[in-house]
């Protein structure tokens, strides 16, 4: 029962829900004379639609109803939106195609959304649309990315000509190509930024729900931020008014950003809900996961480094070609945009930089935001040249990061962003003793010894999270703000309730927002309930993405707090008859200043309640406070990861030996789920870089529509971790907090691919370096050897 | 239809099911024993594995039809009197799990790899133990370690200390 | 899945009566059949369940062969201590299918009388040297596997028992799809009385298949060493995403010279 600190590694509340089978996810929730949705998906990836012959399928047995594109028109629902206006170098807005919840006319990608039938039961529902006909035009496919918006290939959307969302740019072009002009070295790598599928393990789940004696609706989902899905479903897709509307988000399985976006399934099963007057509950299987969740990062990129005759980094030059998909998703066109290219700046003091992206369609899943959302792709282009850099030019690739390091803070960089605080030199001083730098020559002899090859990578990566403050975000193309919002309940007896319009998905909000509230009013822990995910109980949020939760969300209730302690201070003056301003509030006690007079919190609530002490003409009663909080600048968190590993030339087999990780995320409130989070983020950055990938065929069809075929990390393919923290003060939130949910992802990919090509005597590997791709390059390697 | 019964976490349960009745779906719909969850479609994700007749299987790849007479323990069966199983205290214990979504078929699988192989299980074993069980969120670090400290817990519960 | 009728029958015979039944098919431990159910990729009108076909179960060693009921679990086998005397060899493939879950309840039986070109199982059957035995008659490896999921096995014809001759020496080495975990390439090895025989799943386009070029070279001589030059060709392999031929052919060499070496160790 004692209070709990910030910076202590207390066990999970919520965790007990989860480890006995009592956790509640959308599919665990049933409603009484529910339905069941299946949706007839395109089996091609570009096609007109020529007719949909719907009558057989309507005699199936279970039947309620059979909807499709023609229906959703007809009742004037709104198409999907993509939040996020970019604009192209010549000052023109992006080309944004139609996108209806249940196509019409055409469908753009295998897995597009043909049809919905609801059903009695899901058996029947799949049975039903196996009856369903649909004529098809079937037209040409577009595929590959980089030739996507060539000349002579079919458009997708009439409204982006030649396939083009944007071309945009950020830097100063002439200053950048003159920095080239002088350079004294130019290391110039070409580099594919693999195609990713999120696969939270629990696959999207909507249930909608219609009281037509209240005219209003529900849809549980598993959604990152229901009230985004609130305002999207109202004020674009038109289904209700946002009054009428309640989104609950209850227990989710994982997001990793798939699930920030508002999707044409759960849009579906809520207007068809009102529309049949019964609940209707649709659950992905697998296969609907891989072909529909928003995919990510995808990119073409060539990238040009140039080092003055010291060693010092004088410009960057980058062009990116960026795959958004068959339709422009929730955030998509700000990833590869404004989350990427600020970011290309990595670590490092660089005078010129200039990045153009070309954002284009393609008859494949929409491309959104995967945990890191640009960042990593922006990682792996500077991490990779600066190793290539170091190498070509025969210096060591730590000492060379060093030589270049931005040492001095506030740092504006030449693409928008503001480094506030970090210390690059102290995480790489104390990467390298971790990861016994000095004795991997060692090591490595001894794995030639056995017939295999080592080789050392390192990731020194700087992020930005917390998306600030909103008038910038405003003035990037942003339809939001991002600032987050909290509500502090203190009830009677002392106990509180924390509504807060962050989601937690795994990363342990009831237990961190518990622990600030606790040593904040000194309260025990379980004395406070975070309540979440619903927007009947929590007014407005943002929701849970870019590792914001921390210093945006919990610094929402920090300022709430504020007001509940100046509140209290007021409510105990009263009661101790002293002025407010002698108040002192420490360890859960309001004590007059020099006196032995004091009050707890608990009493101070009942106090404020009860009204019988105070003065109820000054003061209102009760104790409840709410706060948005709008930070004024991102944040920055930055580390330094080494990975080492060991390459079976015979097979091509990595194996990764070693991993540090040192991580700056400013304060940390509970350590052990910070690891945690940095633990995840490396496996799936590690996934990136050596099992994932996403493969279309050139018709569009996805081969990769299975864990059969798409390769997801499982704990023999990882090490342990060795994970260590420095610290520096986010100068941007009260808290001091950086944010380390996408930390791992952003730093791992660049870390495993600079080792490989160290272990191979640099020759190249794309990602994912499968045993296939690192034999190929172990051959040309062991064969340069012979030959020299 | 085909009549299955079968003693889940120790109580009777019967229903006359559709023979493709899948023992997941018995689980979940016919008893709401929702704990046992759904993450693929081909086998390998491992959220749905439970115990049947003492062994680990995936309970998306067997019909209920086949389990007529068994006896099966679920997540939820494996608390006693309020206490939790030494590997579901050792997941919370060592921050074994983020969403939670695939800690049960986790903690089914590991009490399954201990039955099997016994208390002390070194790293490598354990990595290996969790070939038919994903999980997107932890990066296993920390499953590694919850199951190493259940493993331990569970042998020194069965086997009292001998005298000294 | 579609719908269909459930038989659970009690012996051999009512088994045999069941899949008499039109459209039907057996259901051993399931692991492939139900998966491709529930993708609608297969539509039985009756699915004989052989759980309490207590004639298809057991473990024996018969004179110079390893007996294995049709029904016996792959975990069964990868722990019995009978095999790990007689062929550790099948006892280390068996360890090495699926997942722990998958060989709690796969059956040997059904590995076989799918004949997935990535199961393990026919590699052990061909290079042993197998007999597979019906209800109807006895078949030898090397007649039963016809192609990519087909088998010499009539409609209705059901897989009684496997007989495994007992080798001098053998090895399995596999190198997994890292995706699937089937073998991506899969060797067995095994030297008998009446010579070396060298079987590959995974790689082959249709099907398992004996590597000809290394048996002679391992029978003249069976060491690592004397597969060194040798090779199969890549022509008649798969090629996927995940490998291509020729990656698939040089894995061939790599886990076959393993997989003597590992034979040569064991002995």
């Amino acid at each position: 029962m004692g209070v709990t600190a910030l910076g202590a590694s207390v066990k999970r509340t919520e965790d007990i829900r989860f480890i006995t089978g009592k956790g509640h996810y959308v599919d665990d929730i049933n409603r009484p004379g529910q339905a069941y949705a299946y949706f007839l998906r395109s089996p091609h990836a570009h096609a007109t639609i020529d007719r949909i012959e719907t009558s057989e399928a309507l005699k199936s047995p279970g039947v309620v109803a059979i909807f499709t594109g023609d229906d959703i028109a007809a009742d004037k629902v709104g198409g999907l939106i993509c939040g996020w206006m970019i604009h192209s170098k010549d000052g023109s807005p992006m080309n944004v195609g139609g996108h209806p919840s249940l196509a019409q006319g055409a469908v753009r990608y295998v897995g597009d959304h043909v049809a919905v039938v609801i059903a009695d039961t899901y058996a029947e529902a799949k049975d039903a649309a196996e009856k369903i006909v649909v004529d098809y035009g079937v037209l040409p496919a577009v595929i590959d990315v980089a030739g996507a918006a060539k000349d002579g290939q079919r458009h997708i959307h009439e409204a982006a000509p030649n396939n083009t969302v944007y071309n945009w740019h950020l830097g100063d072009k002439a200053a950048t190509d003159a920095a080239f002009a002088s350079a004294a070295h130019v290391t110039k790598i070409d580099l594919v930024n693999n195609r990713l599928i999120p696969n939270a393990m629990e696959p999207r789940a909507a249930l909608g729900d219609y009281d037509s004696g209240t005219d209003t609706m529900t849809l549980y989902t598993t959604s990152q931020n229901p009230h985004v899905a609130r305002v999207v479903l109202s004020a674009f897709v038109g289904l209700a008014p946002e009054n009428k509307l309640r989104v609950i988000a209850p227990d989710v399985g994982g997001g990793f950003g798939s699930k920030i976006f508002i999707y044409a399934d759960e849009t579906v099963c809520l207007w068809a809900a009102k529309k049949i007057n019964r609940p209707v509950k649709w659950t992905a299987d697998r296969t609907e996961a891989f072909l529909c969740d928003a995919h990510g990062r995808d990119h073409v990129t060539h990238g040009e480094l140039a080092l003055d005759a010291s060693g010092r980094i004088t410009g960057l030059r980058v062009h990116t070609t960026a795959n958004l998909g068959a339709y422009l998703s929730t955030f998509a066109s700000a990833v590869p945009t404004y989350l990427y290219a600020p970011l290309l700046s990595g670590q490092y003091a660089i005078p010129n930089i200039y990045c153009e992206v070309d954002g284009v369609y393609t008859n494949t899943a929409p491309v959104d935001a995967y945990r890191g959302a640009g960042r990593p792709e922006a990682t792996f282009v500077i991490e990779r040249l600066v190793e290539v850099a170091a190498r070509e030019t025969g210096r060591d690739p730590a000492e060379f990061r060093r030589t270049n390091f931005i040492r001095t803070f506030p740092h504006q960089t030449p693409v928008l962003m503001n480094y506030d605080a970090g210390d690059f030199p102290a995480a790489l001083d104390k990467a390298l003793a971790e990861a016994d730098y000095k004795g991997l020559a060692a090591r490595k002899a001894a794995s030639v010894a056995k017939g295999k090859l080592r080789g050392i990578g390192f990731s020194a990566y700087i992020e930005a999270c917390g998306i600030a403050p909103s008038s910038a975000v405003g003035a990037l193309g942003g339809g939001v703000g991002l600032w987050e919002s909290a509500e502090v309940r203190v009830n009677m007896i002392g106990t509180v309730e924390v509504l807060t319009g962050s989601h937690s998905h795994g990363q342990g909000h009831e237990t961190t927002f518990a622990q600030l509230v606790s040593s904040r009013l000194g309260i025990p822990m379980e004395n406070v309930t975070i309540v979440h995910g619903d927007t009947d109980k929590v007014q407005m949020g943002m929701g849970t993405y870019g590792s914001r939760s921390g210093a945006v969300g919990m610094s929402a209730i920090s300022k709430a707090l504020d007001k509940i302690e100046a509140k209290a201070k007021k409510v105990a003056g009263h009661v101790l008859e002293a002025s407010e301003q002698d108040i002192e509030f420490k360890d859960g006690k309001f004590t007059v200043k020099g006196t032995d007079k004091s009050i707890d919190f608990g009493s101070v609530a009942m106090n404020a309640y009860s009204g019988h002490k105070i003065n109820t003409q000054e003061i209102e009663p009760g104790l409840k406070e709410g706060a948005f909080w709008d930070p004024t600048n991102w944040t920055f968190p930055a580390g330094v990861h080494i990975c080492e590993l060991e390459i079976d030339p015979q097979t091509g087999v990595v194996t990764i030996e070693r991993w540090t990780a040192v991580d700056d995320f400013g304060k940390l409130i509970n350590p052990m789920i910070v690891e945690g989070q940095v633990h995840g983020g490396i496996a799936q950055g590690v996934g990136q870089a050596l099992l994932e990938g996403a493969h279309y065929d050139s018709d569009g069809q996805l081969l990769t529509a299975s864990f059969m075929d798409y390769c997801m990390p499982r704990a023999d393919d990882l090490p342990s971790f060795k994970v260590e923290t420095i610290e520096t003060i986010c100068p941007s939130n009260p808290l001091g907090i950086k944010g380390c949910g996408e930390a791992g992802a952003i730093a791992a990919p660049p870390a495993v691919i600079n080792a490989i090509t160290d272990a191979l005597g640099h020759e190249d590997v794309a990602m994912p370096a499968t045993p296939q791709a690192v034999w190929r390059a172990a051959q040309k390697t062991m064969m340069k050897r012979a030959a020299e | 239809m085909v009549h299955v019964s079968m003693a889940v976490n120790g109580r009777s349960a019967s229903a006359d099911v559709d023979p493709r009745t899948l023992l997941v779906q018995f689980l979940r719909e016919n008893l709401r024993l929702t704990g046992t969850h759904v993450g693929c479609d081909t086998s390998q994700c491992g959220a749905c594995v439970v115990h049947v007749d003492g062994q680990a299987i995936k309970s998306c790849t067997v019909l209920a039809a086949s389990c007529d007479g068994a006896q099966v323990t679920t997540i939820e069966g494996l608390a006693a009197n309020g206490k939790l199983h030494p590997m579901q205290q050792a997941f919370q214990d060592n921050h074994g799990l983020q969403c939670g979504f695939c800690t049960p078929g986790m903690i089914m699988a590991s009490i399954d790899l201990v039955n099997r192989l016994g208390p002390n299980l070194d790293e490598a074993t354990i990595r290996h133990g969790l070939e038919g069980n994903i999980c997107r969120c932890t990066g296993y670090h920390n499953i590694v370690k919850s199951i190493a400290q259940g493993a331990r817990e569970m042998g020194a519960a069965a086997t009292p200390q001998a005298a000294e | 899945m579609y719908a269909f009728e459930y038989h659970r029958p009690q012996s051999l015979a009512g088994a045999a009566a069941d899949l008499a039944k039109p459209e039907a098919k057996a259901l051993a431990g399931g692991m492939t059949l139900l998966p491709t159910m529930k993708q609608r990729l297969a539509s039985p009108a009756a699915l004989i369940d052989l759980k309490n076909v207590h004639e298809l179960a057991g473990i024996a060693r018969e004179g110079d062969n390893l007996v294995i009921g049709a029904m016996t679990r792959h975990a069964e086998v990868a722990r019995s201590k009978d095999v790990e005397t007689a062929i550790p060899a099948l006892a280390s493939l068996a360890g090495l299918i699926g997942d722990p879950h998958v060989r709690n309840m796969g059956t040997i039986g059904g590995s076989l009388a799918n004949n997935d070109p990535a199961a393990d199982y026919p590699a052990a059957a061909l290079a042993l040297g197998a007999t597979i035995v019906t209800d109807k008659r006895r078949i030898e490896a090397k007649d039963f596997f016809t192609g990519l999921f087909e088998t010499a096995l009539e409609p209705g014809e059901l897989i009684t028992k496997v007989s495994f001759p007992i080798p001098q020496k053998a090895a399995y080495m596999k190198f997994r799809n890292p995706a699937s975990r089937y073998a991506m390439v899969g060797v067995f090895v095994a030297k008998t009385g009446d010579g070396v025989r060298v079987a590959v799943t995974g790689a082959g386009a249709s099907g398992v298949f004996r590597a000809e070029p290394f048996e002679a070279a391992l029978n003249t001589n069976f060491s690592p060493s004397a597969l060194e030059g040798v090779s199969v060709p890549a022509s008649g392999l798969n090629s996927d995403i995940h490998a291509d031929a020729d990656y698939r052919a040089h894995l061939i060499g790599v886990m076959a010279r393993r997989a003597v070496e590992a034979a040569a160790q064991a002995a």
